[in-house]
């Protein structure tokens, strides 16, 4: 059976739909067969056809519009992947096909057709019923996009009622049955669940089975899998292609993730700053792009590498040597109820060799973050020895660790979060170095030369954190750090929250601050790929534990434990064929910290 | 739950002797005292006032009072009025009623208009409803509540004549229709400034509802417009309200005071401050506990609804 004819015209679709109660795929195939003669919707193999879609922005916004002349088409049965950085236009394009553009951004030229329906310019109302009918949509971030009142039963048969398929029991057995399919374990019991309960992936597929609900012909995926740990992202992608192979379903899957497109995309659309730069073939975009843009992007991306850093300097004694730390979380009444005990940093002992990279990887809850926290006494711990050059900080006070605070800095994780937009960034910078003793005047011409070393123009110092970008604020974070000529520096997720292009050059700075200057770093990150890139040695903790620890090399070529096995084969798009593609040997790759082997 | 329950209780308990502990500090510290009204009666002799302290108990140690205050509380009896002699629970029991009945029609009145007009200013923000609506939450907060009373008596009692100026029933009358008509305006007075905070809060509310991811989820299911705001926006955004209409009890008991006071409701506002007036320390006190019972009550009230409506909340 050809492709097309899996899908009934979207009409004839509804009315047998609202006509019966039944779901029986089967049953739906015999009857998409009789009907598929009289199907009049356009070329029949697209199930999405985008014509120079042009999205004006209201005034004053960095451009005039959002998207601007974006042709491009998906076909049928096929995964489509827009890539882009943030600020591509690539989301504002997803909502617009299903019309949630918010009031002042509007549509201004060109034509939307999702299985031959034009959809610009439609009735609110016929707008509604091709809404999850025809196409639906998952969202990027699974804690938020589900109803925490509801039960995750009601907002599945939520569908079908809105809709007005089937009864109140069919719906309920649809339910039932898509939660099986998206492989949640006891549907029934889940059915009663409240999404709360869920973890991250659970709630994912809790969406994707709400999106399956009518059977749409088309699925739009935005950015699904981006808030996931790497193993639930495996498993999303792969459940995923599962379910589009089996309905033969079209999938528009957004993502800014060169590695999500190797994995999953039959077609890729490369956005920039709201054009289209390149699209077609997936292996033909990712092997030998057109495009300079897309061959910037693809450079940038962070690829797993088993080679160990090059050692510059001689083993030393560590700056830094932890014991046997452990902190427990307690929670729970001090006089009644019930305490919970999380072991959130459980016996981990490492040490940091000055001038070197300890990488800590782990997925979310691992205890990684904890341990960042616990290092720079932002939490104490309860038991274990932290040595920072010789001596034991676990147990002092804070009175006592104020005069060792500069030599331990910290680089966070959102550069948006992380700066006080009240304060200007010399003020950012020379506050502490001031508190600490330095006269202003030091403080600011050392502020102003730090500036210029992270790549800001001296301008910056009267400047206001708003007026900066994510990369440029996180170089501010960076200087704000070396401002007090730290011994270690410890960066949590330093980098996740960048563009990748950015995000190459950020750790080619921490790199080359690295050089220069000699500090020692912790870079705790859940991102393999980019651990791989500026590590010397790599902890990979699980629950609070330490699993694995030694050079890139081992984790990455030989991993000892399952638990590293497992996370090294869910980094998406290191599948052999694509590691490196031929044209990045050349000029591209000076953008990865790993260039200065020679 | 039910250590949650304990634990509460203990709680409140601890709030209610520290309460009771300030309200009876404060109160003899005020000049005068229960006895000073006869100070310039020729007909008390100096006897006459010894005996008189002797017998209220007034001429021992504040503690020693205190104590056997709090004693008689403990056993249930809230000790005696100082003008008539009558037990305090009666007395309170004689005002209750109608102050339980204007609170309660105005807050009523505030939710429901409050929510309505929150929920509409979220939806169509920036509009000329939303604007007019924002002004006219400033100047109901702006103005006392006392003001409003007055003019509302000047138009709609003196003027107009559609609502009596004061008193809770017409005597010889007293039919429920005839203490409706005489509820309308004091409980629209007593609403204006909660329906002006809760508008502002239900809002603000609605907005961060409106933009969570779900509510895209839901209008992705293809739900009409209708059923988005109602099942999904306003569920969600009437959780933070509940806590708040536990918080603003004590401002609408505040406000009765005031309100009772202006349209002469026979609450216990006004008994309130009859009682202060002639310094009668038992009915005050009594009034403290109960108004301090009365929220925190409230308060629990309202944890145990959030519980019951939002799933992730455990009383624990």
């Amino acid at each position: 059976m050809d492709d097309a004819t899996m899908f009934p015209s979207p009409a004839l679709g509804m009315s047998r739909r609202r006509a019966g109660p039944q779901f029986d795929p089967s049953t739906r195939r015999e009857n998409s067969t009789m009907t598929v003669t009289t199907e009049t919707a356009s070329p029949q193999d697209l199930a999405l056809s985008v014509h120079d879609l042009t999205i004006s922005l209201p005034p004053g916004m960095e451009r005039p519009y959002a998207v601007e002349g974006v042709s491009f088409q998906l076909e049928r049965g096929k995964i489509l992947c827009i890539i882009g950085e943030s600020g591509s236009g690539k989301s504002v394009t997803a909502n617009a096909l299903m019309g949630f553009l918010p009031n002042p951004i509007k549509i201004t030229s060109g034509t939307i057709h999702l299985e031959g329906m034009g959809i610009v310019g439609m009735p609110a109302e016929q707008l509604r019923s091709v809404r999850g009918r025809v196409v639906s949509m998952i969202f990027q971030d699974p804690l938020s996009a589900l109803n925490p009142l509801m039960t995750v039963g009601e907002q599945i048969t939520e569908v079908l009622l809105a809709h007005g398929v089937g009864t109140k029991q069919s719906r309920r057995a649809r339910a039932v049955e898509l939660l099986t399919e998206v492989g949640l374990p006891d549907p029934q019991l889940m059915y009663h669940q409240y999404p709360f309960r869920l973890s991250g992936g659970q709630r994912q597929r809790v969406m994707i089975a709400m999106a399956l609900a009518l059977e749409p012909a088309i699925l739009i995926a935005d950015e699904p899998t981006t808030a996931l740990d790497v193993t639930t992202q495996a498993q999303i992608l792969k459940l995923i292609r599962d379910i589009q192979r089996r309905k033969g379903m079209s999938v528009m899957f957004i993502t800014h993730d060169f590695g999500v497109v190797a994995e999953i995309a039959d077609d890729v659309v490369v956005m920039e700053k709201g054009k289209i730069v390149e699209q077609g073939d997936a292996d033909q975009v990712l092997k030998s792009p057109s495009h300079p843009y897309t061959r910037r992007l693809l450079a940038a991306v962070p690829h797993l590498t088993g080679e160990d850093r090059s050692r510059t300097e001689k083993a030393t004694a560590p700056v830094l040597k932890v014991e046997n730390l452990v902190k427990t979380y307690r929670s729970g009444g001090v006089l009644f109820g019930k305490k919970r005990v999380v072991p959130a940093v459980n016996d981990i002992s490492f040490e940091v060799a000055p001038g070197r990279t300890l990488g800590v990887v782990g997925e979310s809850g691992s205890g990684k973050t904890s341990l960042g926290r616990l290092l720079i006494k932002l939490l104490d711990s309860d038991s274990g020895k932290i040595l920072f050059e010789g001596r034991d900080i676990a147990g002092l006070r804070e009175p006592e660790f104020r005069a060792l605070r500069p030599s331990i800095q910290m680089i966070f994780q959102d550069p948006f979060a992380s700066l006080n937009p009240r304060s200007t960034i010399g003020h950012i910078l020379t506050v502490g170095p001031v508190a600490h003793g330095t006269p202003y005047s030091r403080a600011r011409d050392e502020a102003k030369a730090l500036l210029a070393h992270v790549g800001l123009d001296a301008g910056a110092f009267d400047r206001y954190p708003h007026e900066f970008s994510g990369g440029q604020r996180q170089r501010i974070g960076i200087a704000r750090a070396l401002m007090f000529k730290p011994k270690l520096l410890i960066a949590d997720e330093a980098v996740s929250a960048l563009d990748v292009s950015i995000q190459a050059q950020i750790l080619q700075l921490l790199d080359q601050i690295q050089r220069e200057t000699g500090v020692s770093m912790l870079f705790i990150t859940h991102d393999l790929r980019v651990a791989s890139q500026i590590c010397d040695e790599i902890v990979v903790m699980q629950k609070g534990r330490i699993v694995e620890y030694g050079p890139p090399s081992q984790i990455f070529l030989s991993p000892q434990s399952a638990y590293t096995r497992e996370l090294v084969a869910a980094i998406p798009g290191e599948r052999p064929d694509l590691a490196v593609p031929d044209v990045l040997d050349s000029s591209a790759v000076a953008g990865t910290p790993k260039g200065r082997k020679s | 739950m039910r250590s949650f329950l304990i634990n509460r209780l203990s709680q409140s308990l601890v709030l209610l002797v520290i309460v009771s502990i300030i309200g009876f500090g404060v109160l003899n510290l005020i000049p005068g005292g229960p006895l000073a009204q006869y100070g310039l009666d020729p007909g008390m002799t100096q006897d006459d006032m010894a005996r008189l302290t002797e017998q209220l108990g007034l001429n021992r140690p504040i503690w020693v009072q205190y104590f056997e205050w709090a004693g008689g509380l403990l056993q249930g009896d809230w000790g005696h009025s100082f003008r008539d002699g009558a037990p305090v629970l009666n007395v309170i029991g004689r005002h209750i009623v109608a102050t339980l009945l204007l609170m309660g029609s105005s807050t009523a009145v505030a939710i429901a208009i409050g929510t309505w007009i929150g929920i509409r200013g979220a939806t169509h923000r920036y509009s000329v409803f939303d604007y007019t609506a924002t002004i006219g939450a400033m100047v109901a907060l702006s103005i006392p509540t006392f003001w409003f009373g007055l003019i509302g008596i000047y138009v709609f009692s003196l003027r107009l004549s559609w609502f009596p100026a004061g008193n809770m029933y017409t005597i010889g009358d007293g039919s429920v229709l005839d203490v409706l008509h005489h509820l309308v305006m004091p409980s629209i007075v007593l609403a204006l400034v909660h329906i002006a905070i809760w508008s502002r809060y239900m809002r603000s509310a609605t907005l961060e509802a409106i933009n969570q991811d779900f509510v895209k989820t839901a209008r992705a299911k293809g739900l009409s417009e209708r059923r988005v705001l109602i099942k999904h926006v306003v569920g969600n955004a009437l959780l933070p309200m509940i806590t708040l209409a536990g918080m603003q009890l004590p401002s609408v008991l505040t406000g009765a005071l005031v309100t009772e006071t202006v349209f002469t409701w026979p609450g216990m506002g006004r008994l309130f401050l009859d009682s202060l007036g002639y310094s009668d320390y038992p009915v005050v006190m009594g009034l403290l506990m109960f108004s301090a019972i009365l929220v925190i009550l409230g308060n629990l009230i309202a944890d145990f609804i959030i519980a019951i409506v939002d799933p992730r909340i455990r009383l624990a």
